[in-house]
């Protein structure tokens, strides 16, 4: 395949950025997306060009650090996926492509399309845990029976990758996605719900605080999300929030 | 200098709680004034760093990532061994240990295992404290799989994503600690040397990788915790940053490097697709519980489907080769990993390989299909005989218990593996070698540790299956905690170690040689250029079989590499900012070293055990043949100025406890 590449360069978070073209041939439709910039990246080097950066790790779909906003899409067109999972299957021969970061205030860009989500970990920080040492010197993991249903829905929310791809879909950039998905693994298992009032309020105060935007329930996080987390996440975060604030 | 393990007399399932009671405790006020570093946030790295500052220590934590929540162990997909023995099967602390010594092919130390069995338990007990969601059965008690080369259930997970979950949990407890600010978090950092002061390890230096600064970091001890060396083969199951160079530079700063010849290839990966392949994706292992792996009877009918002309499904029952069940009946499909890896390389030497390349072999899932269908028509009182039914019902069971592996299958290979078999073939996946460790895991550095995946302990010449999750928080959690105290008890009187002291100055100024080094360099060819280069010499002759003809060739070829990338590597950029290829290449320069040591290691060691394979030493069925007379040590490498110097060491393995003979899963 041949494509026209449309890609976001900034030198560093001080410059202003630019869309720069580059064209690119002999794509194959079993590359993944990160794979054909990879053949790109060569080509710039062997020409003495600057790479195009961009975050990645895992390329399986689980880490989470791979992070581009594809023709207006954060993670692309397909459902279900990290970038890295992306496959150029999904592309048709002679298309334009647009890459962009995953924008946000609370993500400003490092360089190119790496951007800095610490803002993501300071929330984590402000009450993403369970107040329990590690000296194993607990209970016996089957004394607590856990109720399957309530079990299998907080792994659901646990299952987030914290990548971003809601922050950057939200049209208010906000991150409440992700911290309903950490509020409500939490809060549906036993021992999560000694602190659990404690821990939304910090959470909740902490994201706010870090310049997210509020949630107006359009629900196209849920779209992008690639771990498919749920909007009744963040509905059981605005419970708990409420109970919180009132008690 | 001789190795001295320094396993605690007694019989072995008292060692390490006599141990315990016999060391030196550090008290809580003094714990404050002690400063330690932990390089990598995995489940070993970020176990240790929470733990380490719960007890009142304070704590450096480095990772190369944007955040330790994004470590590699983040992919270990199918879970974690205990000895709970919930299931009532038989299970019991002797006999994880038994399996874990016996499926390393007798060639790791035994005081270690036990301790590993013995700390097992705790490990499901502290991760349900802390929220990790493992799976349930509906009377809301834990469940259970069996795994590869055992015959009990006793692997707890977390759907697919077992390693994700414990890991966020890891990530849980070390954000409760930067919260109080017992940790200081450094991410998107890179270890690029040791600094040791009067003979120990003192502090590191370290790349900010986003601004490009140089820092120095100083503390009384200092973990590694960075992961296995997997990437030396350029594709591997790894992540793109996975990297040795952490282990790497303080081996070259006197740590011994143990068995670097030990990797484990994983049979379950799905097969390479072409030259653009920049990464291997594991299949769980668990699917081994419910999939068939077969190859076609015939090589006319493995040459059809090759060209396309026929469909797995076309086979017949009676054409299909279902080769694990043939050569070993009592354990069939669940045969260890090394085990499964050779037989599948058998089969696709022999013809009879099932894609393009002739390098694939099928996990079929039709039968499990077939069989859950059946159960769940029979319970819900429908037609067991209707197949579409059946078909159905078997699916969302299969779907249920490993639907988010199926996924990733059909979004890679672009086909249904609910519908046609899967297609995988072996790629390399774990390196149980790593840096030589004493039983407190501190290397021959004082003052150095090495926990998780970077050390060589536990696992011998093979890991078994739900295994590395296991070893990586019980380093973490509750073994490394208790033996860095007893090294730091004399040390409180110390006081902060200053990064001004000439040792610092030095290992600085050699680092920015280096790297200066690589950007003005003006070569010719990029950093993956080499890297896939070595990978290839890698798998061609230092793979899933050897001998001694390929690994002398090896050694010349990689160190001639070495050379022509030094001479001609590439690296765009500046020292001074955001680089990532002044990353790569400081991370393949430390692989073209390690690679030529790993097949020094290799050829040196004459026999086969576990996921080292020499094609001269097997059994007439094609078996790996030990040789234990000669070879029952750990092979720990000197370095010496360059690998081809390196000075083998050798730890005596003694076995009290286990009889070692040929290992069988007949």
């Amino acid at each position: 395949m041949k494509l026209t590449l449309k890609i976001w360069r900034q030198k560093n978070a001080k410059e202003t950025g630019k869309i720069v073209e580059y064209p690119i041939d002999n794509v194959s439709p079993d590359m993944s997306f990160l794979e054909m910039l990879d053949v790109l990246n060569e080509g710039l080097i062997n020409k003495g060009d600057d790479p195009v950066a961009f975050d990645h790790d895992c390329r399986e779909g689980i880490c989470g650090m791979c992070s581009l906003f594809i023709n207006g899409e954060a993670h692309g067109p397909d459902r279900g996926v990290t970038t890295c999972q992306l496959h150029m299957r999904m592309f048709k021969d002679g298309d334009t492509i647009f890459i962009e970061p995953f924008r946000a205030k609370a993500f400003p860009v490092i360089k190119d399309l790496v951007v800095d989500r610490s803002s993501f970990d300071r929330i984590q920080h402000a009450g993403g845990f369970i107040s329990v040492n590690t000296s194993g010197n607990t209970i016996d993991a089957n004394t607590i029976p856990i109720n399957k249903h309530d079990a299998d829905r907080s792994f659901d929310a646990a299952t987030c990758i914290g990548c971003g791809a809601c922050v950057a879909t939200c049209k208010n950039s906000s991150a409440m996605l992700f911290v309903s998905a950490k509020v409500s693994q939490f809060a549906l298992l036993p021992q999560g719900k000694v602190e659990a009032a404690d821990r939304v309020l910090n959470m909740v105060n902490q994201m706010d605080a870090e310049g997210f935007g509020n949630c107006t329930n359009t629900g196209a996080c849920e779209v992008e999300c690639p771990k498919g987390i749920s909007l009744e996440n963040i509905a059981r975060m605005n419970r708990e929030y409420l109970v919180a604030s009132i008690k | 200098m001789s190795l001295d393990s320094k396993i605690p007399a007694g019989p072995i399932s008292d060692k390490w709680t006599d141990y315990k009671n016999h060391i030196n405790l550090v008290n809580p006020a003094n714990k404050r004034n002690i400063d330690i570093i932990v390089v990598g946030t995995g489940l070993a790295g970020g176990s240790a760093a929470a733990t380490l500052a719960e007890l009142g220590y304070n704590v450096k934590a480095f990772c190369f990532q944007d955040s330790p929540r994004r470590a590699h162990s983040i992919a270990a997909q199918g879970g974690i061994n205990a000895a709970k023995n919930y299931q009532g099967d038989g299970d019991s602390t002797f006999r994880l240990f038994y399996d874990t010594v016996k499926g390393g092919d007798y060639r790791a130390r035994e005081a270690n295992v036990h301790r590993l069995a013995e700390v097992s338990a705790n490990i499901i007990d502290q991760c349900v404290a802390q929220g990790v969601p493992l799976a349930r059965e509906y009377g809301g008690l834990l469940d259970n799989r069996s795994f590869g080369g055992t015959l009990v259930s006793r692997t707890f997970y977390a759907k697919g994503q077992t390693g994700q979950q414990l890991l966020l949990g890891a990530y849980s407890a070390m954000n409760r600690q930067i919260g109080r600010g017992k940790i200081k978090m450094h991410n998107r950092h890179e270890m690029l040397d040791l600094v040791i002061v009067n003979g120990k390890a003192r502090g590191i230096i370290a790349r900010n990788l986003v601004t490009g600064e140089i820092e120095r970091h100083s503390a009384h001890a200092v973990v590694i915790a960075s992961g296995g060396y997997g990437n030396v083969f350029f594709l591997s199951t790894n992540a793109m940053g996975s990297n040795a160079t952490a282990a790497w530079k303080i081996h070259k700063k006197g740590a011994f490097f143990a068995n670097p010849c030990y990797t484990q290839i994983h049979p379950t990966c799905i097969p390479v697709s072409g030259d653009h392949q920049s990464k291997l994706t594991l299949m769980s292992e668990s699917l081994r519980n419910d999939g068939r792996i077969w190859v076609p009877k015939s090589l006319e009918d493995a040459k059809a489907i090759r060209e396309g002309k026929k469909k797995p499904t076309d086979l017949s029952e009676a054409e299909r080769d279902y080769y694990l069940e043939r050569r070993y009946p009592s354990f069939g499909n669940l045969v260890p990993r090394d085990i499964a890896s050779r037989a599948a390389k058998e089969r696709c030497d022999a013809g009879f390989g099932v894609n393009k390349t002739g390098e694939a072999v099928y996990l079929d899932f039709a039968a499990a299909i077939e069989r859950y269908g059946k159960d769940q028509a029979r319970i819900k009182h429908l037609d067991e005989n209707d197949m579409k039914l059946v078909k159905k019902l078997g699916t969302e069971v299969v779907a249920n218990k490993y639907g988010n592996l199926f996924q990733m299958y059909e979004k890679i290979v672009d086909e249904n593996p609910y519908e046609t078999p899967m297609m995988i073939y072996p790629a390399v996946h774990y390196t149980m070698g790593g840096t030589w460790v004493d039983y407190n895991l501190m290397t021959t550095i004082p003052g150095c540790f090495s926990i998780g995946e970077s050390n060589f302990s536990d696992h011998g010449a093979n890991r078994l299956g739900a295994s590395a999750l296991m070893q990586g928080l019980a380093d973490g959690y509750f073994v490394l905690p208790y033996t860095i105290g007893d090294y730091l008890a004399p040390d409180i009187k110390t006081g902060k170690i200053s990064t001004d002291l000439p040792e610092f100055v030095e290992a600085e100024n050699n680092v920015r040689e280096q790297l200066n080094k690589f950007i003005n360099n003006n070569g010719t060819h990029s950093v993956d250029h080499f890297h896939k280069k070595l990978g290839k010499i890698m798998w061609d002759k230092v793979g899933m079989a050897r001998n001694a003809k390929g690994l002398t060739e090896a050694i010349d070829e990689i160190a001639a590499l070495r050379e022509e990338f030094y001479r001609d590597v590439k690296v765009p950029g500046t020292l001074d900012s955001f680089n990532q290829e002044l990353e790569k290449a400081m991370r393949v320069a430390d692989f073209l070293e390690l690679g030529e040591l790993f097949a020094k290691d290799a050829l040196h060691r004459n026999e086969s055990c576990g996921g080292h394979f020499r094609e001269e030493y097997q059994t007439p069925e094609g078996e790996a043949q030990r040789d234990d007379e000669n070879f029952a040590y750990v092979a720990a490498w000197e370095y010496k100025g360059k690998p081809s110097e390196a000075v083998l060491h050798k730890e005596p393995l003694v076995f009290d406890n286990v009889k070692l003979v040929q290992r069988s899963y007949k």
